[in-house]
């Protein structure tokens, strides 16, 4: 809220401060927004970065109205257990900030800050921007406990243009490598999280004693303390990555132990605990295309995954792969209804759920007045790979569709204007 | 058996003559020299017994650019035997027919690029064969002899439509081994899957993933200089590996010859004679050379890992100099850059619809490249690398296809199915048996649920030689289990509620 206040006093600066006063009626669309039943014809009206208003009314006088017949406008998209913004090239440490380097890392470095690696100029945002997608959570990985996430909305030069939440959620792991990180057993790697959150709450009850030099020898840094004790106070949720129906229980367990909000990612067995997972409103975030028994930890990865969380009463996020892999939101939506699961329910687990489980579904989430304007023109269903996203809007301002990418095409588009050196050179040596 | 005349052989045999020091009078015949111990007979074409099918009432899309409404498909003994719009073709006799009315036939898909049996599920060190990294160049291996037939990605391929796959070794080194082109009916061993007659290939890779590989252990090659040097010295040696057999030929000629004479003059009982001793051993074999020298000859379809522009233009070079020719770059995310050299050259691409950034020499992606290759005339094809991509290679070549309209380049349905079947077949050097619904051609079809463009759309049903090897309606888990998957599961049955 904080960061959101900052970038309204400074006008939005992203695109022309002037158009971040414009009154703008997206009008004659289908407004489909999770929850509520689609709205045909409709004008929904845009001023000041937020939704004004979203009905079948006329557009206001002196709004810019934009004809959407035949579109479906929708909430932006928001990735999630990404890391977006923090890598640029993945193979390329110098322009990684996902987690820390080197051999002897810590695995647990609960003060690691997403927000503190994230860059707006990414090339990669762009390129997800294009595809719907207008937030995302900037998720740092690897290690038992890998840091915070923030909340970003994709447009904007600075963090302040940019930042929406800069503490979302504490994020842990039971992955094979964060398993191998912490002891190498699924025994050591749940114990060190205890010990860790042990010590958090002993510092917590006990700070003066801790500042006196009071205490027993604590495992971690004050800085991850304050981290792990922020999960404790519930400040913000538990994030931990898992994948076999056994270890989601445990890590229920756990949670339930130390009185922490939990949240599941991964969870490709997490079908199989479906229940206990609803018994606990646990939400789970997945990419529902992960269908391979691709450790011994997911032999049971299956394809409706999705489908049998959601008719089990288990809240659904659906995450992408990566960085550079978050315009294929909607493919994984897509085909997360292709086996089963409710359209509306996939429309839900890109937009207010992701919204409602990191805090900020007082914003963002639904197409409503009030709510800040992150809002997609679609040139048909948005789940249909042969579609596209023809105007986003972030935060009400019309962002361009262009990348990196897009740039690189129109350069190569005609080769003859191409730069192509010394033309009609021959080939050094003839073909045989 | 049919031998196959390589230019080498036509060499060896021209040198024999020329060279010999007995000028063969004109009553006896030239020796034949001996064959060269890699020439080997085609595969012979088993004959398949499937049963005569029709599929009636549906879109056929035959990848040869025709989109038939109300079509029928009729397969029998392996075999399509009609493909044409209901009022063309006449439903033979007997014949079991499968309504498939509203819904779409397309020519089974094709992966050029998978490393599904090397690198397969669970991935863990004990199933990691795909790539036999500890030499720069290891044209000898073949991915066939590690290809594990019980992987459950398979399975999985299959639901996504998947009929015919190449599988590659590599791509840590510069030249990686023999692929191996399988047809996706489930067997014990490879040799159950092979697809009959297809023609070998030699997977090469350039740019980072060779010189990270090397140079992290400090040793050659850790530049792309490297790279193209590891590349030119083992081609010559392939070149001088197959002189010396042709030297081995030609002595061996000359060796008949005074053999041939010794045999009759001692017929004869014609004195002093001389006896030239036993024949000319042939060179020590070298199995990778051999590969490198089938490469030369055509017989060996190369295909080759190549991200960026200028590295694959270079690769056209090195190749010109030491005749061979590249079927097919694979990854190639550049290649949209040199679209006219890549035609001029008729060098398909093998590529993704929108993956990038894992590399550097990835950054430069552009969601038009099948487009834009498609429009200049090259051959593109949407490949996997992926046990994930390949279940959908329908949905990647409707991505690829929807942001070329996107960006104005008007690409059809029917173009956008060449990039997963008929295309890839070409790659492969199957074209002529697989990739498009075409009488005679392998029945290998897919009978989708809706649009194969379309998310929301599975493969019904799956032929591959006629015979039904994936069928949506039989179940709610229809998948056939490999051997790894049976019992895994015992215990969901029990316990809980």
């Amino acid at each position: 809220m904080r960061a959101l206040g900052i970038a309204l006093v400074l006008g939005l600066s992203f695109a022309s401060p002037v158009a971040a006063q414009e009154t703008v009626a997206l009008v004659g669309g289908r407004v489909w927004s999770p929850g509520a039943e689609p709205i045909e014809g409709a004008t929904l009206v845009i001023r000041d970065g937020r939704i004004v208003s979203v009905g079948t009314g006329a557009a206001p006088s002196g709004a810019r109205v934009v004809d959407c017949a035949g579109t479906i406008l929708t909430p932006g998209f928001v990735g999630t257990q990404t890391e977006l913004g923090l890598v640029e090239i993945e193979m390329e440490p110098s322009t990684a900030d996902h987690a820390p380097e080197g051999e002897h890392r810590d695995p647990v470095r609960a003060s690691f800050a997403a927000i503190d690696g994230y860059n707006p100029l990414s090339t990669a945002i762009p390129v997800a921007r294009r595809w719907g997608v207008t937030s995302v959570v900037t998720t740092p990985d690897g290690g038992l406990v890998s840091g915070t996430s923030a909340w970003m909305d994709l447009a904007g030069r600075t963090l302040d243009d940019v930042l929406v939440e800069d503490r979302t959620a504490l994020h842990a792991s039971l992955s094979d490598g964060a398993i191998e990180s912490a002891g190498g057993a699924r025994s050591t790697a749940l114990n060190l999280l205890r010990e860790v959150f042990d010590d958090a709450r002993l510092y917590r009850t006990r700070g003066a004693a801790y500042d006196r030099r009071q205490l027993r020898e604590l495992r971690v840094s004050r800085l991850d303390l304050e981290r792990l004790g922020g999960a404790l106070a519930d400040d913000y949720p538990l994030v931990v990555a898992a994948s076999r129906s056994t270890d989601i229980l445990r890590v229920i367990a756990f949670a339930r132990d130390y009185g922490l909000r939990l949240v599941i990612a991964g969870g490709q067995e997490a079908w199989m605990v479906a229940p206990q997972l609803a018994a606990a409103d646990v939400p789970v975030i997945l990419r529902p295309m992960t269908n391979l028994p691709a450790s011994f930890s997911q032999l049971h990865a299956r394809y409706d995954n999705a489908a049998i969380l959601n008719r089990a009463g288990v809240r659904v996020i659906i995450s992408a792969e990566g960085a550079h892999g978050q315009r294929n939101l909607r493919q994984e939506a897509g085909n997360a209804v292709a086996t089963g699961l409710p359209r509306d329910a996939a429309l839900r687990a890109l937009t207010l759920e992701p919204a409602r489980v990191f805090g900020v579904d007082d914003r963002y989430g639904t197409l409503a007045a009030g709510r800040v304007a992150n809002v997609v023109v679609w040139t048909g269903d948005p789940f249909e790979l042969t579609t596209w996203a023809r105007q986003v809007f972030v935060r009400g301002q019309e962002v361009p569709t262009t990348s990196r990418q897009t740039l690189l095409f129109e350069r190569y588009r005609d080769l003859s204007n191409v730069r192509r050196g010394q033309r009609g050179l021959p080939r050094v040596t003839p073909r045989e | 058996m049919r031998r196959t005349v390589s230019p080498i052989l036509l060499a060896a045999a021209l040198l024999g003559a020329c060279g010999a020091a007995q000028q063969p009078t004109a009553s006896t015949p030239d020796p034949d020299p001996p064959p060269l111990p890699w020439t080997t007979a085609g595969g012979q074409l088993a004959a398949i017994d499937s049963p005569l099918v029709a599929l009636v009432g549906g879109t056929v899309m035959t990848a040869t650019g025709r989109v038939i409404e109300d079509g029928v498909v009729v397969m029998e003994d392996g075999r399509l035997r009609a493909v044409g719009a209901r009022s063309e073709v006449e439903i033979p006799e007997g014949a079991r027919q499968i309504d498939v009315t509203g819904r779409f036939v397309t020519p089974g898909l094709i992966d050029t690029h998978s490393h599904m049996g090397v690198y397969p599920s669970p991935h863990i060190r004990a199933t990691s064969d795909g790539n036999e990294m500890s030499d720069p160049t290891t044209p000898e291996v073949r991915a066939a002899d590690a290809f594990w037939p019980q992987d459950p990605q398979l399975p999985r391929a299959i639901a996504g439509g998947v009929t015919t796959v190449q599988i590659l070794p590599g791509s840590g080194n510069l030249i990686g081994g023999a692929g191996s082109i399988l047809k996706l009916h489930l067997g014990r061993t490879v040799e159950e899957m092979e697809f009959p007659g297809a023609p070998e290939t030699l997977k090469m890779a350039c740019g980072e993933n060779p010189k990270r590989v090397y140079g992290g252990r400090n040793s050659f090659p850790m530049t792309r200089m490297g790279n193209v040097f590891g590349y030119r010295q083992a081609f010559q040696q392939a070149i001088e590996y197959g002189r010396s057999y042709s030297d081995w030929q030609a002595q061996h000629v000359v060796w008949q010859r005074g053999h041939q004479a010794f045999l009759e003059a001692e017929a004869s009982g014609e004195e002093g004679a001389e006896d030239p001793g036993p024949a000319p051993a042939p060179p020590a074999r070298d199995f990778g050379l051999e590969r490198l020298l089938g490469a030369r000859e055509g017989r060996v379809l190369i295909q080759m890992h190549c991200y960026r522009a200028e590295e694959m233009a270079r690769m056209i070079q090195v190749g010109d100099e030491l005749g061979f020719r590249i079927r097919s770059f694979h990854h190639a995310v550049e290649a949209y850059k040199i679209r006219d050299l890549l035609a001029q050259n008729d060098i398909a691409i093998s590529t993704w619809a929108d993956w990038w950034g894992f590399k550097l020499e990835a950054y430069d992606t552009v969601e038009e490249n099948l487009a834009l290759l498609t429009q200049a005339g090259v051959r593109g094809i949407l490949h996997s690398d992926s046990a994930m991509l390949i279940q959908r290679l329908n949905q990647e070549a409707g991505k690829a296809m929807a942001a070329g309209r996107r960006a104005g380049i008007e690409i059809t349905d029917d173009q956008a199915l060449r990039w997963i079947t008929i295309n890839a077949a070409w790659a492969l050097g199957v074209q002529d048996q697989t990739g498009s619904l075409e009488e005679g051609k392998m029945a290998d079809v897919v009978v989708w649920s809706g649009h194969p463009f379309s998310v929301y759309s599975r493969a019904d049903l799956v032929f591959i030689d006629g015979l039904t090897v994936f069928d949506r309606s039989e179940g709610p888990d229809p998948l056939p289990r490999t051997d790894f998957e049976l019992g895994q599961d015992l215990e969901l049955t029990t316990g809980g509620e």
